[in-house]
This record gives structure tokens, C-alpha cells and sequence, in this order.
């Protein structure tokens, strides 16, 4: 490959101004794709979190079957998949989903763990119901460890993306499949830079939100001059 | 108001009762102190109440209506609710942490805000304290606010469990003034858990002594727990100075005066002199019109005629009807004389305090 790379200059600038519409439209693609999946990886583990949390004894189980989902070679779950669902966006969400799962899980529990005692007893003693306690105490102040979890899970995520470009989508993930299979660097290039530069500015967005939906983690010192 | 009958609490997997046969009435308006070693159940009795944690079995009535029959989550918003660690939601400002219960039970918005601001008043918090979040307060604000969000919804009783431990004695000492201050305009009905049976002594209408396992060892007011221990565990968890604790409760007002030798200014010295030997002193306090002036002794009013040729010397300190036995004490073994002496209103001589009578009135 170096030897090719030789021959070939690193980067052809025209093929990519040629392909600016086809660039951004896949960039749009690994936006959608990754957004479904940690939405939906969400909704699937706040509950399962929430549960595990609640009855301890549920913990290991659920920790147990979504490290499982995780541990499964990414590539090896989409070719399995394939007699099921075809080369469809469902085969490359279940798998994104069920990577997604353990960080989400574990985050989150982590989180509700760490909400102060004294301030579920507090809330409790004042009449709060179980539903509004989870909803308006443990859940905003577990949102700093989950927002981490989802962090990861995205980033994870915008990697994962790339590699169900084998099953015919892929977002960037499909120019560096054509780069690879053509021995065209530029499309790899082209296409590895914008995922890491997508997975870099979902973890800035995110974290920008995190700290706008969390006022009161900022520290006194903070406060005081801003 | 609050009556508990033969209620026990055994937790699972514990071999002993938390709380065993325990029966107390609490009447409106009252602030009853239970206190206790640790382990005497006084957290778990006090939890009972809003049914943070339920009884065994026995029964627990507020207002005269069974609290087993009440929606726990309704019960807990008409109690005030105050923990040692006061628990203030670190998500939420000053100002919407004392709003919690009338959140909960859906004030206007209007109504909140301006109950949040008498609050603030009442516990002398900041208004700009409001839209701060507690993890930005000091100690003893917290403390505060913590009160401030249990009076909120103005419940008719509060539960408080070891509602100022969490703050050095000094901060502790001042909370306590405020806090007796604000009962004493609100009356509410009050159930205070503490370990410290000084602060039992000084919040208490009625203390409840616990022993392990939730027995009660002796349920009095606190002049009466220091005067008359029921036992030996009440005596020993009192402690030492029993009897300075119990002077701290009896006002001046409570033994009555002695009259003492007084002469007014325009007197001459003989009869100044007779006042003396009638109380066997070698001293006399001076009045102007029954103003006090201070005192005058044998030796200053050699050779002179009348009291008002020699000039009285000024007492050290005075005490009032409304001071406590421990301040009268105080004065005394500070004064040259060796009695206190009692004014009244703009200085008006009362009497006198001395150690004999004092010694007298809280032997009987």
C-alpha cells in the first residue's frame, strides 16, 4: 500500500470538491444514524437502569446480557443479521442499539447511586410520590454521570457507524470503505476526518447541554464571578 | 394532637425491638423533645409519624385521625419535615427548595413567592441568598433554610430530627434562640429528636427520655427531669451539674425576692444603719424614689449625717424577674455584697437574691 500511496498523491482536492453533495449527504446519514441509536439505546436503558437500580438483584442480569450485546465482534453482528433484516437501516440499528446499551445502563445507574441520601429522605419526608422523586430529584441530579454515559455511547457510536458501511450504509464510514477498496486514499482520508471530527463535535455539543441543564454543578466560585 | 399507643417497631432481620410498647401523647402546641442514646429508637419513633417507616404494630393518631389510614404522601405534606443533614435538593435555588410543599400541593405562584419571602424574614436570610443554591451557603444557612422549607406550607406539626448537630456550637446556640423565638409566635406542635440533653433542656416544653429499645425512662418537663429523675438511667443521662441546668430553668420571677435593707438617698445614716442590723449586713442598697442607685456601706457612712453625703457605689450587675436562677447565681458569687439584686422596669429596686434563699426555694 505504501508503494501505491507513492504513486498516487495523498489527497486529490478536485475529487473532493467534485463530491461535496455526496460527502454531505453521507455526513447527514452518520448524523441520523448515530442520533437513532443512542435515542433509542436511551429509551431501551433508562427503564432498565431505573429497574436495576430500584431491585439490586436485577443489576448483575441486565449488566450481564448488555455486556454480552457488547462483546460480540461488531462486523460478525451485521453479517449475522443480514439473513434477518437484509441490508436495511433496522440491521444497522440493532446492532448500534446493542453497543450502546452497557455504557448507558451502567452510567446511569452509577448516577441515580450517587443522588445524596439525605436529600431522597428529605424529599421523601416532604411528600414527594416515588414517581415525582425519580422524575424531579433523582433523575436532574444523576444527569451529569448520564450525560457522561451518553457522551461515550456517542462517540462510540459515530465509530461503530463506519463499519455498517459494509451493509450499505455507513454515513463517512462509506468512502473509506471505497478508499480501501479501490486503493483510493483520498476517500479514506476524506472519510475517517469527518468521522472523527463528527465524534468530536457531538462530545462538545453534548457537553455544552450537560452544563446549560445542570446550573447548580457548576462551583460556587464559577457563579459568583459569572 | 399527636398520640402514640403501644406502638412498636421491629426491622427484619433485627433480634430486638427498635421501639417496644411505647405510648406518649403530645399536645398541641407543644415541643417535645425525645432524646436518648443512640439506638433508643427516638429516629424510628419520630419516623413513625409520617410513616417513613411503619409500625410493627400499636397505633399512631394526629388530630385524632389514624395515620395507617392516611395516604402516606398526603400525611407527609402537612408535616414540616427538618433532618440533621437537612437534605436541601442541590438542584434547586434558596428560593425553590422552600417552596417544595407548596409546590407540591399546588400554591399560586403568587402565594409561593410571597411566602417564600416571609420566610426569608422570618429566618433572617438574605434576599439575595434566594437564588443561590445551597451547595454556595454556609453551614448555618443551610441550617435555616431547611427550617424555612419545613414551615413552608405552615403545617401544624413538625417532625425535626437533630435539626441543628450539623453546625459548631456557637452557630448551634444562635439557631436554637431563633428557632424557640419563632415557636413561641407559631406554636406548633413539635416532635424534636436530639442526643444532646442540654438542648433538650432548652428547646423542651416536655422531654421523653429513651433507653435502648425504645423504652421510655421518663416523660416531664425539664425542670421536673432535673429536679426528680425517675431512675438511675435518667440521672446518669442528665448528667453532672443537674442542679446549675436546673437553675437555667427557673426564672426569678418563678422563687420571688427577698426585700433586703434599702434607704432612700434623702435618708439620714442612722436609718441606714437600723436597716443593716435588721438583716444583719453591713450593708444597704441606696434609692431615688425607688430608683436604684447602688449601695452604700458602715464604713462610708462614718461621720456623716446623711446617706446622701457619701456616694453609692454602683452594683455590678442586676438581674430581672425574667432572668434565669443560673444568671442570679452567677451574679452573686461575682458581687462584693453576695446577693443579687432585682430590678424592675427603668431601674426600679425589686429586692434582693442571696444564695441561702435561692438554696431554699429549689430544695422545697
Amino acid at each position: 500500500m505504501i508503494s501505491l500511496l507513492g504513486a498516487e498523491p495523498l489527497i486529490r482536492w478536485r475529487w473532493v470538491f467534485d463530491h461535496v453533495d455526496q460527502i454531505w449527504a453521507r455526513l447527514l446519514e452518520h448524523v441520523q444514524l448515530t442520533v437513532l441509536a443512542v435515542a433509542i439505546g436511551f429509551a431501551i436503558s433508562l427503564p432498565l437502569a431505573v429497574y436495576a437500580h430500584r431491585h439490586r438483584r436485577a443489576y448483575a442480569p441486565v449488566t450481564f446480557v448488555a455486556g454480552l450485546l457488547y462483546t460480540i465482534p461488531s462486523l460478525a453482528l451485521f453479517v449475522l443479521l443480514l439473513p434477518f433484516t437484509g441490508l436495511t437501516t433496522t440491521t444497522a440499528e440493532i446492532g448500534l442499539v446493542g453497543y450502546t446499551l452497557l455504557i448507558l445502563i451502567r452510567n446511569t445507574v452509577a448516577g441515580l447511586d450517587a443522588v445524596p441520601a439525605d436529600a431522597k429522605e428529605a424529599a421523601l419526608g416532604m411528600g414527594y410520590t416515588r414517581r415525582q422523586l425519580l422524575w424531579r430529584v433523582e433523575l436532574p441530579l444523576a444527569l451529569p454521570v448520564i450525560v457522561a454515559g451518553v457522551r461515550i455511547a456517542t462517540v462510540t457510536t459515530v465509530g461503530l457507524v463506519t463499519v455498517t458501511a459494509l451493509i450499505g450504509k455507513g454515513g463517512e464510514g462509506y468512502f473509506i470503505l471505497l478508499g480501501l477498496q479501490q486503493f483510493f486514499s483520498t476517500a479514506t482520508i476524506v472519510g475517517a476526518t469527518l468521522s472523527v471530527a463528527l465524534a468530536v463535535a457531538a462530545d462538545l455539543v453534548l457537553l455544552r447541554a450537560q452544563r446549560a441543564l445542570t446550573p447548580w454543578a457548576r462551583s460556587a466560585k464559577v457563579r459568583a464571578f459569572g | 394532637m399527636i398520640s402514640l399507643k403501644h406502638v412498636s417497631k421491629r426491622f427484619a432481620h433485627a433480634n430486638a425491638s427498635a421501639v417496644a410498647d411505647l405510648s406518649m401523647d403530645i399536645a398541641e402546641g407543644e415541643t417535645v423533645v425525645l432524646v436518648g442514646p443512640s439506638g433508643c429508637g427516638k429516629t424510628t419513633t419520630m419516623r413513625m409519624i409520617n410513616r417513613l417507616i411503619e409500625p410493627t404494630s400499636g397505633s399512631i393518631s394526629v388530630d385524632g385521625r389514624d395515620v395507617m389510614a392516611q395516604d402516606p404522601v398526603l400525611l407527609r405534606r402537612g408535616m414540616g419535615y427538618v433532618i440533621q443533614s437537612i437534605g436541601l435538593l442541590p438542584h434547586r435555588t434558596v428560593a425553590q427548595n422552600i417552596a417544595t410543599v407548596p409546590n407540591l400541593i399546588g400554591w399560586e405562584e403568587v402565594r409561593v413567592r410571597a411566602r417564600v419571602g416571609e420566610l426569608a424574614g422570618m429566618l433572617d436570610l438574605d434576599g439575595e441568598l434566594l437564588n443561590r443554591y445551597p451547595s454556595e451557603l454556609s453551614g448555618g444557612q443551610r441550617q435555616r433554610v431547611g427550617v424555612a422549607r419545613a414551615l413552608a406550607a405552615d403545617p401544624p406539626v413538625m417532625l425535626m430530627d437533630e435539626p441543628f448537630a450539623a453546625v459548631d456550637p456557637i452557630v448551634r446556640a444562635r439557631l436554637q434562640d431563633q428557632f424557640l423565638d419563632i415557636q413561641r409566635r407559631l406554636r406548633k406542635t413539635i416532635v424534636f429528636v436530639t442526643h444532646d440533653i442540654d438542648e433538650a433542656i432548652k428547646m423542651a416544653d416536655r422531654i421523653a427520655i429513651l433507653n435502648r429499645g425504645g423504652v421510655i425512662e421518663q416523660y416531664a418537663p425539664p425542670e421536673e427531669i432535673l429536679r426528680k429523675p425517675a431512675n438511675d438511667f435518667v440521672k446518669e443521662f442528665v448528667g453532672a451539674e443537674r442542679g446549675l441546668k436546673r437553675l437555667a430553668l427557673i426564672k426569678v420571677a418563678d422563687i420571688g425576692v427577698e426585700r433586703g435593707p434599702v434607704v432612700s438617698r434623702t435618708a439620714l445614716s442612722e436609718e441606714a444603719r437600723k436597716q443593716m442590723e435588721s438583716f444583719g449586713l453591713d450593708w444597704t442598697t441606696v434609692v431615688d424614689d425607688g430608683r436604684l442607685l447602688g449601695w452604700v456601706d458602715l464604713q462610708m457612712l462614718e461621720g456623716r449625717q446623711h446617706v446622701s453625703e457619701a456616694t453609692p457605689r454602683l452594683f455590678g450587675a442586676y438581674v430581672t424577674a425574667g432572668s434565669s436562677l443560673r444568671q442570679a447565681l452567677d451574679s452573686i458569687v461575682t458581687s462584693r455584697t453576695q446577693v443579687a439584686v432585682v430590678a424592675g422596669e427603668g431601674e426600679q429596686y425589686v429586692g434582693i437574691l442571696s444564695l441561702e434563699h435561692i438554696t431554699k426555694e429549689i430544695l422545697s
